[in-house]
C-alpha cells in the first residue's frame, strides 16, 4: 500500500517535469529549419495542396494553439502523425519500443552480471594487483567509444568468428537474446566501470562497520560475508549511480542501434532528424524523456526491495 | 644591486623549481601517469606537422586501402590519405572540443549554481525547476535534437551543449554552497558585513571549485565520446576535417578489408580518456575523501 501511494505520488510529481518537456521538445521543433511540408512534397506540390496539407497538419495555427493542439491529443495517446511514414507517430512508437526496452534492460543486466563478480573481488583483495589490473580495465572500457566498441565486436564476433548476427534484432525472446547480445555487451561494457566503481568503494566502506567485525567475530567465511552481509547493503549507491546515468544509457542506444542496424526508438530518431520528420521527434523526444523518468521511478523504488529500512516518503 | 637583485630572482627560481619538482613528487601515481600520458598526447597533437609528412586532409589515389607499413604507419584510408597523420591531426580537434565543451559551461554552470545556492528565493527555484526538465531528457537526445535544429558542424556542437552541459555543474556548485553556507566561516565573513559577490566570489568559489574540478575530468571523457558520436553519426565535425569519431566512420564500410581505418583513432579516443580518467582519480585521491570522482 505503502509503495502504491508513493508510486502515485511520484507519478503525480512527474507531470510538472513532462508539461516541461513537451514544451520544451515542441519550441525546439518550431526553429526546426526546412518547412517540413516542402520536404514531405519534395517541393513539388501546388499552393493549394500545400495549404490543405498545412491544414491537416495544424500548422497554420498559431504556435502556441499548435502546443494545446498537441498536448489534448497526447493526452489522448495520439502523439501526431509522422510526415514520413504516413503512420500515427504512437504506433511507430509501439512498433521501435520493444527493441530498444529490450537492449536497455539486457545491457544493464549484463553490466550487472559484470559489476557484482568484478566488484567483491576487487573490495576482497584492494589495492592488491587484481583490484588495480580491475580499475584500470574499467577506466578504458570507460572511454572506449560505444561505436567503435560495436564496430570491433562487429568485425570479430560477426564477420570472422560467425558466431552472433551483426544486425536486426530477431523472432521471440530467445531470438532477441541471441540477436542482441553483441550491442548488449557494447551498452554492458560502457556502463559497468560506473557502477564497480561505486559498488567497490561501498563495499570497502561496509567492510568496516561493527556489525561486519561481528559477522567476523562469529567465524563466518569471507566470501559469505561479502555477499550475503555486505553486498546487499552496498547496493544502493550502485542503484542511484545506474539511475543518473539512465539518460547517458539511453543516449547510448541511440548509437548503438545505428551501428548495429536495431529497429528501434533511437534508429527511428535518426532516421527522423534526418528526414526532419518533426511530429515524429516531438512524439520521440517525450518518450524519451517519459523513459528517463520512469527508470529514474523504479530505481526509487527498488531501494526499499533492497533495503528493508529505507522509508518511501 | 642589480647583481643582487638578479641573484635573489635566481635562489628564488630554484626554490620555486625545487617546490614544485618536491610537489609533484608527491603526486599520486595515477595523476603522475594520467599526466604524462595527456602531456604525449598535446604534444603529439602540436607537432604534427613536424611528426609527419603527410597532408591529413588531400589523398593519393594511388595509394588507396594500403596496410601499415614503414611509409604509412597505420595504412591509408579509401582516398589514399594517411590515417596516422590524420589521427595526430585529429587529436587538436578532439581535444579542443573535449575542454571547450566541458570547461565553458563549467565556469557559468558552477557560478549560477553558487549565486542560486547563496541567495536561494524564486530564481533558485524556477532554475532549479529547469535544471530537472534538462536532466530529464536524455543528454544524447537533446544534443541531437538542438544539432538537428542548427545543422550538423562543430560551432552547433558548441552551442548545443553549452546549452545543456551547465546543468551538472549549477547543481554541483549549488548543492554545495547550501552546505558550506551554514559554516562558520561564510556566517563571520557575513557578520563583518560583506556585500553578497564578495562572499560568493572570494569566499564560497574558491573551495568549491575543487569538487567541480574534479568530476569535469570525467566529463572532459565524456564530453570527447560525445563530441565522436555525434561526428560517427554525421552530425559533428564534417568531411575532409580530421575527428576520431568521423575517421572511425569513414572507416566503418572497409571493415573487412581495412581494418586499420577505424582502429587507430578509437585506441586515441581510449589513451586520451585513460589519461584523464588518471588525472581525475588521482585529483580525487590528493584532496581526499570528499571529492569522489564519477569516474
Amino acid at each position: 500500500m505503502r509503495v502504491i501511494g508513493y508510486t502515485v505520488r511520484r507519478l503525480v510529481e512527474m507531470i510538472p517535469v513532462l508539461v516541461g518537456i513537451t514544451l520544451v521538445a515542441f519550441l525546439f521543433m518550431q526553429l526546426l529549419p526546412g518547412d517540413p511540408i516542402t520536404i514531405l512534397t519534395g517541393g513539388k506540390a501546388s499552393p493549394q495542396t500545400i495549404a490543405a496539407l498545412r491544414a491537416e497538419y495544424g500548422l497554420n495555427k498559431p504556435v502556441y494553439m499548435q502546443y494545446l493542439f498537441f498536448v489534448r491529443n497526447a493526452l489522448h495517446g495520439n502523439l501526431g502523425t509522422s510526415i514520413l511514414q504516413q503512420v500515427p507517430v504512437a504506433q511507430l512508437v509501439l512498433q521501435r519500443v520493444g527493441p530498444t526496452v529490450f537492449l536497455l534492460s539486457y545491457g544493464t543486466l549484463i553490466a550487472v552480471l559484470l559489476t557484482v563478480p568484478l566488484s567483491i573481488l576487487s573490495a576482497m583483495r584492494a589495492d592488491r594487483p587484481i583490484d588495480h589490473g580491475i580499475r584500470i580495465g574499467g577506466m578504458v572500457t570507460f572511454a572506449m567509444p560505444s561505436f567503435w566498441l560495436g564496430l570491433l565486436l562487429i568485425l570479430l564476433f560477426g564477420l570472422k568468428l560467425h558466431w552472433f548476427p551483426i544486425a536486426g534484432w530477431g523472432e521471440g525472446f530467445l531470438g532477441h537474446l541471441y540477436y542482441l547480445f553483441l550491442p548488449s555487451l557494447a551498452i554492458g561494457l560502457f556502463l559497468a566501470p560506473m557502477l564497480v566503481q561505486s559498488l567497490r568503494s561501498s563495499l570497502l566502506e561496509i567492510t568496516e562497520a561493527e556489525y561486519i567485525e561481528a559477522a567476523r567475530a562469529k567465524g563466518l567465511k569471507p566470501t559469505r560475508i561479502m555477499v550475503k552481509h555486505v553486498l546487499r547493503n552496498a547496493l544502493i549507491p550502485t542503484v542511484t549511480i545506474l539511475g543518473v546515468n539512465i539518460g547517458w544509457l539511453v543516449g547510448g542506444t541511440v548509437v548503438i542501434e545505428t551501428v548495429f542496424s536495431i529497429p528501434g526508438l533511437g534508429q527511428l530518431l535518426i532516421q527522423s532528424v534526418l528526414y526532419r520528420d518533426y511530429p515524429t521527434i516531438i512524439g520521440l523526444v517525450i518518450v524519451f524523456g517519459f523513459l528517463v523518468m520512469v527508470v529514474n521511478m523504479l530505481a526509487d523504488l527498488s531501494y526499499a526491495a533492497i533495503d528493508p529500512r529505507v522509508e518511501l516518503g | 644591486m642589480t647583481v643582487a637583485a638578479d641573484n635573489t630572482s635566481d635562489v628564488e627560481r630554484v626554490l620555486r623549481r625545487h617546490s614544485a619538482l618536491r610537489s609533484i613528487r608527491r603526486w599520486p601515481i595515477n595523476l603522475r601517469i594520467g599526466t604524462v600520458i595527456l602531456a604525449i598526447i598535446v604534444l603529439l597533437a602540436v607537432f604534427a606537422p613536424v611528426l609527419t609528412p603527410h597532408n591529413p586532409i588531400v589523398g593519393n589515389f594511388q595509394a588507396t586501402l594500403l596496410p601499415p607499413s614503414w611509409a604509412h604507419p597505420m595504412g591509408t584510408d579509401e582516398l589514399g590519405r594517411d590515417v596516422w597523420t590524420r589521427t595526430l591531426y585529429a587529436a587538436r580537434t578532439d581535444l579542443q572540443l573535449g575542454l571547450i565543451m566541458t570547461y565553458v559551461p563549467l565556469a557559468y554552470g558552477l557560478m549560477l549554481g553558487v549565486i542560486v545556492g547563496f541567495l536561494g528565493g524564486w530564481f533558485d527555484r524556477l532554475l532549479m525547476r529547469l535544471v530537472d526538465i534538462a536532466i530529464a531528457f536524455p543528454f544524447l537526445v537533446l544534443i541531437i535534437v538542438i544539432v538537428a535544429i542548427l545543422g550538423p558542424g562543430i560551432k552547433s556542437m558548441y552551442i548545443a551543449v553549452f546549452c545543456v552541459g551547465w546543468t551538472m555543474y549549477c547543481r554541483l556548485g549549488r548543492a554545495d554552497m547550501l552546505v558550506i553556507r551554514e559554516q562558520e566561516y561564510l556566517l563571520a565573513a557575513r557578520a563583518l558585513g560583506f556585500g553578497s559577490w564578495r562572499i560568493i566570489f572570494r569566499h564560497a568559489l574558491p573551495n568549491l571549485l575543487a569538487a567541480s574540478l574534479v568530476f569535469s575530468m570525467a566529463d572532459v571523457v565524456l564530453n570527447i565520446l560525445l563530441a565522436s558520436s555525434l561526428s560517427f553519426l554525421g552530425m559533428g565535425v564534417q568531411p575532409p576535417t580530421p575527428e576520431w569519431g568521423a575517421i572511425v566512420a569513414e572507416g566503418r564500410n572497409f571493415m573487412l578489408q581495412a581494418w586499420w581505418i577505424s582502429t587507430l583513432p578509437g585506441i586515441a579516443i581510449i589513451v586520451t580518456g585513460l589519461g584523464f580518467s588518471l588525472v581525475g582519480v588521482g585529483l580525487a585521491s590528493m584532496l581526499g575523501r570528499r571529492y569522489v570522482q564519477t569516474l
